[in-house]
């Protein structure tokens, strides 16, 4: 059973040095009210996990932490997105930990499902065998990872209804997989629902993964915030 | 050279019925060449399959994008997913081809793409779940960098992205295929002479003699 609570609220969940899963994939599909509030709440020497960085050029919604310098360490695949991020990692304001895309997603996936570890080929014979420990199985090379779990998961999903059922719009991305991986899952929607709603074979995200529903913007407002972006940019 | 000649030359390699990862850059640019009659599966590693050109100003959805968070459209028979499942297609050698830029290709069928020592610091993205997964590498790149220092080395002198993938290479200047006992010149490029190739090439071209 989730329960409804104002971002306000939520936002109160996440503390200076916490660990916080950010869903969504380089801006696409993410909670962008949560962010704003954790940029007004000014919260610090945040650990961020996250599958890449904000939105192209920086500044855009993860990018606003950045930009506010409230991040200590960022977990990820890739960093390119935002040059502010890269300026701030370079000047060792931010610690950097990489891992491959398809990697990082089974360490937060190894997180929420109870695994120990997880093992892929992926990575051998670069820099990489590095940030790992290399095993044998079979008389294979491979690379041993550990998972990855957070204090906070701040998700985006398209509808909820009162027991934490989601539903997803376009690409869920990376927002299932986190909704597993942290101690405290905070989802924020479009919409709420009463249950029934959101029919059992078109739930994303199964109630018992999350803790707390979020109304963010709803879906004709986030509609027009990404036409703006895109369009600023020559997307669309 | 023909202009978008590099793009154009991938779009012969897509076959009929074929899972296909594009890069960022060129490589996305060769699918406005896929011929009519070739149907390609499109992959996008966000966790899309099957998606056509971007919307129109007013029909894009939010949550539809490409991996560079840009809008796209699904077409009719596409999926969207999660990322787990996106990276088990790739991973687990379901997507029969990847395109991809890069720094520096060796003769061995290393590559080099995601990272410049003090330079360049992006990470690698899905680049080595992508190389070392799917069946089929091509790399697409300029011949030779903005100094005109050969791209295609004997061994690769940055820091690799995967190790012994590379299948083929298209270049402004010739097609080349990465064999196990060395590169071979499949194709120069319209005006392109054998000698030119070899000059601007470090790497060993073992047929070479058959083309001068």
């Amino acid at each position: 059973m989730a329960m409804q609570i104002t971002p306000e609220e939520a936002v109160k969940k996440i503390k200076n040095k916490s660990s916080v899963m950010i869903g969504g994939f380089l801006g696409a599909a993410v909670p962008l009210v949560m962010i704003d509030k954790m940029v007004a709440e000014k919260i610090k020497d945040l650990t961020v996990i996250s599958i890449g960085a904000g939105y192209r050029g920086g500044g855009v919604d993860i990018g606003k932490l950045v930009l506010n310098r409230q991040i200590a360490k960022y977990i990820t695949a890739h960093v390119g997105t935002d040059p502010n991020l890269i300026k701030q990692i370079v000047n060792q304001e931010i610690e950097l930990e990489l891992s491959p895309m398809g990697t990082f997603v089974e360490r937060v996936r190894a997180g929420g499902a109870g695994l120990g570890a997880v093992v892929t080929p992926v990575g051998i014979g670069t820099e990489v065998e590095d940030m790992a420990e290399k095993i044998m199985i079979d008389e294979k090379e491979y690379l041993l990872f550990r998972p990855i779990r957070a204090d906070v998961a701040i998700i985006k999903a398209y509808r909820s209804d009162s027991l934490g059922n989601l539903q997803y719009k376009g690409m869920s991305n990376t927002n299932p997989i986190m909704a597993t991986a942290a101690d405290i899952v905070i989802a924020e929607v479009d919409e709420i629902v009463e249950v029934g709603e959101i029919t059992c074979e078109t739930v994303g995200t199964p109630g018992i993964f999350v803790d707390y529903i979020v109304q963010g913007h709803t879906y004709e407002e986030r509609k027009e915030i990404y036409e703006a972006l895109w369009i600023s940019t020559n997307k669309l | 050279m023909p202009k978008n000649y590099i793009a154009k030359r991938i779009a012969k390699e897509f076959k009929d019925g074929m899972y296909v990862n594009l890069g960022i850059g060129i490589p996305t640019e060769s699918a406005n060449y896929i011929p009519e009659v070739t149907h390609v599966y499109l992959q996008t590693e966000n966790g899309g399959l099957m998606f056509g050109p971007k919307p129109q100003r007013g029909e894009s959805n939010p949550d539809i994008a490409n991996a560079g968070a840009e809008p796209i459209t699904m077409l009719p028979g596409g999926a969207v997913f999660d990322v787990a499942t996106s990276f088990a297609m790739i991973r687990g050698g379901h997507i029969d081809m990847t395109v991809v830029g890069a720094l520096e290709v060796d003769q061995e069928g290393s590559i080099a793409s995601w990272k410049i020592p003090g330079k360049l610091l992006t990470g690698m993205g899905g680049a080595m779940d992508l190389l070392y997964g799917c069946k089929e590498v091509i790399v697409a790149m300029t011949h030779t960098d903005k100094y005109g220092h050969p791209k295609i080395r004997k061994k690769c002198t940055l820091p690799l992205t995967a190790a012994g993938v590379v299948d083929l290479i298209i270049t402004d200047k010739a097609v080349l295929r990465v064999n196990k006992d060395g590169l071979y010149l499949e194709e120069l490029a319209p005006g392109v002479t054998a000698s030119e190739v070899k000059q601007l090439t470090e790497a060993e071209i073992v047929n070479i003699e058959d083309w001068e």
